[in-house]
């Protein structure tokens, strides 16, 4: 199926029950509300969605629908769909579970990882899904000397950057092999860049695959309008059996106050991330159901530990008690996030350290801390950025955490930057420049903030993004030993005491966990958030 | 005439390349790079030198620009790499969404705007000019972000007459009906501001012709009335009105990127923000010229128009 380039094509769905056109009042008084209804007279009132057609508001036109050219979660919300990955996160939760492989085998030494894939699955383009396939999608996001390597960008493939080889044993049979220990490897898998696409598809329409898309997940491509919409189908050839609904569309609506509106007005059933001031009116709708999930998501502040005076523990660990959190996600977030305790989202459940407390909101003992630093009334700069993936409500976050921390004497001077050029001062490190710096990320695994943010070998320098320069050979150790690691429970052990010392060491301020939500409407049924952030819709139903 | 237009078409190619290269060095000026805009959280240094190389944006800034300039000799503007699919086709199609919106908008304001003006100026002092004068300082005065939302909200929302947003339904639709009831709002929208100025001005120009020899002239014939204001006056005062409506027509399309926003209209003015925020630089070229020569030819056209219109430019 190729691409409509004409927003006029026709129409993939069944036709909608036709709604008869109410016949406008006449012009009244205002002069716009006069035209609009004069110009309305030949068009039919805009129709409930169809029965069985589930349409999704997006926050954004898709960048691509090939899973290993894209980066953002608007995009993996269509790609969750449409194709499936050796392994998954379990419903609720971000632990592994088979998916197209039925079993793996992980060799002693963590390097070798062998997996059995699932009989008879084949891709919506009718193509085996068997070893070979999925030996190309690797190879060609890894191999630079790979036939369809130029169908990229991949910028995610590092996520994978510790294979050093993959290989089909058998029809059947996959074998990938490690450079080094990588614990994180199945977890890896479990994300987009995991998922598995049609060889055949990719030869076919090499770098417009992304636009012409197959794979063998619980619906099929139908048709991607630029700027208006993207449909998927149910696939009746699902190895787990086809959805319950017909078709999903897809609509990008960037502006969230016209997403609030079309979802008033019935245009769409459901939508994702809801502005905070809107979520109470559709609570109070029976109409309308919202939905909430706390997900692998933290947002904090670098603290720079190699200069001034958060170079002293007790400065930082002031600056942690002086900021009032609950006062931030009740008032600025209006609900929408949960208070972080450490560097660790909760919704790392399995990894997570249950027995960390948030820092208290405490001025006095800020004050104290700060006194016995000799640093009082320090002077401070702090980088906020305008917006960003994550970053939630930055400006209004930056404003009340600057007064939280002048109410301790803190001297603090606020910095704004947009977010690309924010992420180029903040990314290179934070010494000559500020003291202190927001960000946020979102994770699929428990090792990577932490890997990639607080060792000692992740400063900028070396690659890394450790932008505050937190140095604790302790942690480096346990991250170490984790990653190495082939025990979930060994690994779980490793990462609660990680928290626990970084916590106390408070290298960053741990201020928020977002909280995901969407609305549905009251017809939608099966609908469920995941702490991935995916939209998963196999087992939504709709009347 | 024609050597004219000749002229003044040839002036556009070295104006089109000057702005190529201003935009070229803008994007490369500004903070900020692409492979970091894709990568996010996950920029580390070896991770954009590694995508910058698949995107070809390592080499010289210069060659670069070489290279964009020759594949654009042959009519390739390239491909964008947010998008993944090539610039010419995302360009034209989103600026041909705007053309309608815009297009719709002014044909809008003008016919409003000439209509309130004329029975302004025909009623001046009236109670119906004070209303419509009312009216108008109104329209020119009210946010169209603002009033976008309203309308939303009253017919989309409240009365379910009109779709919400989108320029085409996303099941059925598609044709005629479809497109108008879609556009009714945020062309009303966009055309409120100008319609307000252009009927002031033609309000302006009507009281200034009316007072002339020729139209007492006219009425003493026994010409009728409504003869002598909608043949005789109107077309007198046209001839400053249609350069104001041409100076509008940009204006509108200014306007239209904050409309576009509101109303989800796939048109180039969204276009081109989301494509500077993620650093896309052969989509913010390709948009930024395409926009440009449009309106290089739009001022022509409208200098021509005045034209033929007033005997005296000839």
């Amino acid at each position: 199926m190729t691409c409509r380039r004409s927003a006029l094509g026709a129409a993939p769905v069944p036709a909608p029950t036709p709604v008869p056109a109410t016949a406008p009042a006449p012009a009244t008084a205002l002069l716009g509300a006069a035209l609009a209804a004069a110009l309305s007279v030949a068009a039919p009132a805009p129709a409930q969605t169809p029965p069985g057609v589930l349409v999704v508001a997006q926050i954004a036109e898709p960048q691509s629908l090939d899973p290993h050219a894209v980066t953002a979660v608007n995009d993996f919300r269509i790609l969750m769909n449409i194709y499936e990955g050796l392994v998954r996160y379990a419903p609720g939760t971000l632990e592994v579970e088979p998916a197209l492989a039925e079993s793996w085998d992980v060799s002693d030494d963590g390097l070798v990882y062998e997996f059995a894939l699932r009989e008879g699955v084949s891709f919506h383009d009718g193509a085996p899904l068997d070893a070979e396939a999925v030996v190309f999608n690797f190879e060609r996001m890894l191999d630079e000397d790979h036939p369809y390597h130029d169908t990229g960008p991949f910028p995610l493939s590092f996520f994978f950057s510790a294979v050093e080889s993959v290989e089909a044993v058998d029809p059947l049979t996959v074998r990938f092999t490690l450079e080094a220990p990588y614990a994180p490897f199945l977890s890896n898998l479990a994300y987009p860049t995991g998922l598995i696409v049609s060889p055949a598809a990719v030869g076919a329409h090499e770098e417009d695959f992304g636009r012409n898309p197959s794979g063998a997940g619980p619906f099929r491509f139908v048709e991607w309008v630029s700027n208006n919409r993207v449909v998927i189908e149910a696939n009746p050839d699902y190895r787990d059996g086809p959805p319950d609904l017909e078709a999903v569309v897809f609509r990008p609506i960037t502006d969230a106050n016209t997403r609030v509106a079309e979802m008033l007005s019935g245009g769409v059933d459901v939508m994702v991330e809801v502005p905070p001031d809107n979520l109470a009116m559709f609570e109070d709708d029976p109409r309308f159901d919202v939905h909430e999930q706390a997900g692998p998501h933290l947002w904090f502040l670098i603290l720079n530990t190699r200069e001034g005076p958060m170079a002293d523990r007790r400065v930082r660990q002031a600056v942690n008690y002086a900021i009032d959190k609950t006062a931030l996600v009740e008032n600025v977030l209006s609900g929408t996030a949960e208070v972080a305790a450490g560097p660790t989202p909760p919704a790392f459940g399995w990894a997570y350290n249950e027995a960390l407390e948030p820092y208290p909101f405490d001025p006095d003992k800020a004050r104290a801390l700060l006194a016995e630093a000799g640093h009082e009334g320090a002077e401070l700069t702090f980088y906020v950025t305008e917006g960003g993936s994550g970053m939630l409500d930055p400006v209004a976050m930056g404003a009340a955490i600057q007064a939280d921390l002048v109410r301790v004497g803190l001297d603090v001077t606020i910095e704004t930057y947009e977010w690309n050029t924010f992420l180029g001062r903040v990314n290179p490190g934070l010494e000559g420049k500020a003291d202190l710096a927001q960000m946020a990320w979102m994770t699929n695994d428990p090792d990577t903030l932490p890997y990639l943010a607080l060792r000692s070998e992740a400063t900028p320098e070396q690659g890394g993004f450790n932008s505050g320069y937190y140095a604790n050979p302790e942690v480096d150790r346990l991250l170490e030993d984790a990653r190495r690691s082939t025990d979930q429970d060994e690994r779980a052990r490793l990462y609660r005491e990680m928290q626990a010392i970084v916590q106390e060491d408070a290298p960053w301020a741990f201020i928020a966990n977002w909280k995901q939500n969407a609305v549905t409407s009251a017809k939608v049924a099966g609908f469920e958030l995941q702490p991935s952030f995916f939209l998963l819709l196999r087992d939504v139903t709709k009347n | 005439m024609g050597a004219y237009i000749l002229k003044r078409l040839a002036l556009t190619v070295p104006i089109l390349v000057g702005l190529s290269i201003v935009v070229f060095a803008m994007m490369a000026l500004i903070p900020g790079d692409p492979a970091t805009a894709i990568l996010g959280a996950y920029a580390t240094p070896e991770n954009v030198e590694r995508l910058n190389r698949q995107l070809g944006l390592d080499r010289p800034l210069v060659a670069q620009y070489f290279t964009w300039a020759g594949n654009l000799l042959q009519g390739d503007m390239g491909r964008s790499f947010a998008l993944n699919r090539p610039v010419a086709d995302e360009v034209f199609e989103r600026f041909g969404a705007t053309l309608v919106l815009a297009g719709a908008a002014l044909v809008l304001a003008s016919a409003l705007g000439l209509l309130a003006g004329i029975i302004s100026a025909v009623r001046q002092f009236g109670w119906t000019d004070r209303a419509l004068t009312l009216l108008v300082l109104v329209g020119v005065s009210t946010p169209s972000f603002w009033l976008g939302l309203l309308l939303i909200m009253l017919f989309a929302v409240e009365l379910r007459w009109l779709p919400a947003s989108g320029m085409f339904a996303i099941y059925g639709g598609g044709d005629l009906p479809d497109l108008l009831a879609h556009l009714a709002m945020p062309a009303v929208t966009l055309a409120v501001v100008a319609a307000g100025v252009i009927a002031r001005l033609t309000r302006t120009a009507m009281l200034e012709v009316l007072r002339q020899d020729c139209i007492s002239t006219a009425r003493a014939k026994g010409v009728a009335e409504r003869r002598v204001i909608y043949v005789h006056a109107f077309k007198a005062a046209l001839v400053s009105v249609i350069p104001l409506i041409g100076v509008q027509a940009g204006f509108v399309l200014g306007g239209a990127v904050y409309v576009e926003t509101v109303f989800q209209w796939p048109g180039v003015g969204r276009m081109l923000v989301d494509a500077i925020a993620r650093r896309d630089l052969l989509l913010v070229q390709g948009g930024v010229l395409v926009v440009a020569a449009f309106y290089v030819l739009f001022n022509l056209l409208a200098d021509v128009a005045q034209t033929l219109v007033d005997p005296r430019l000839r």
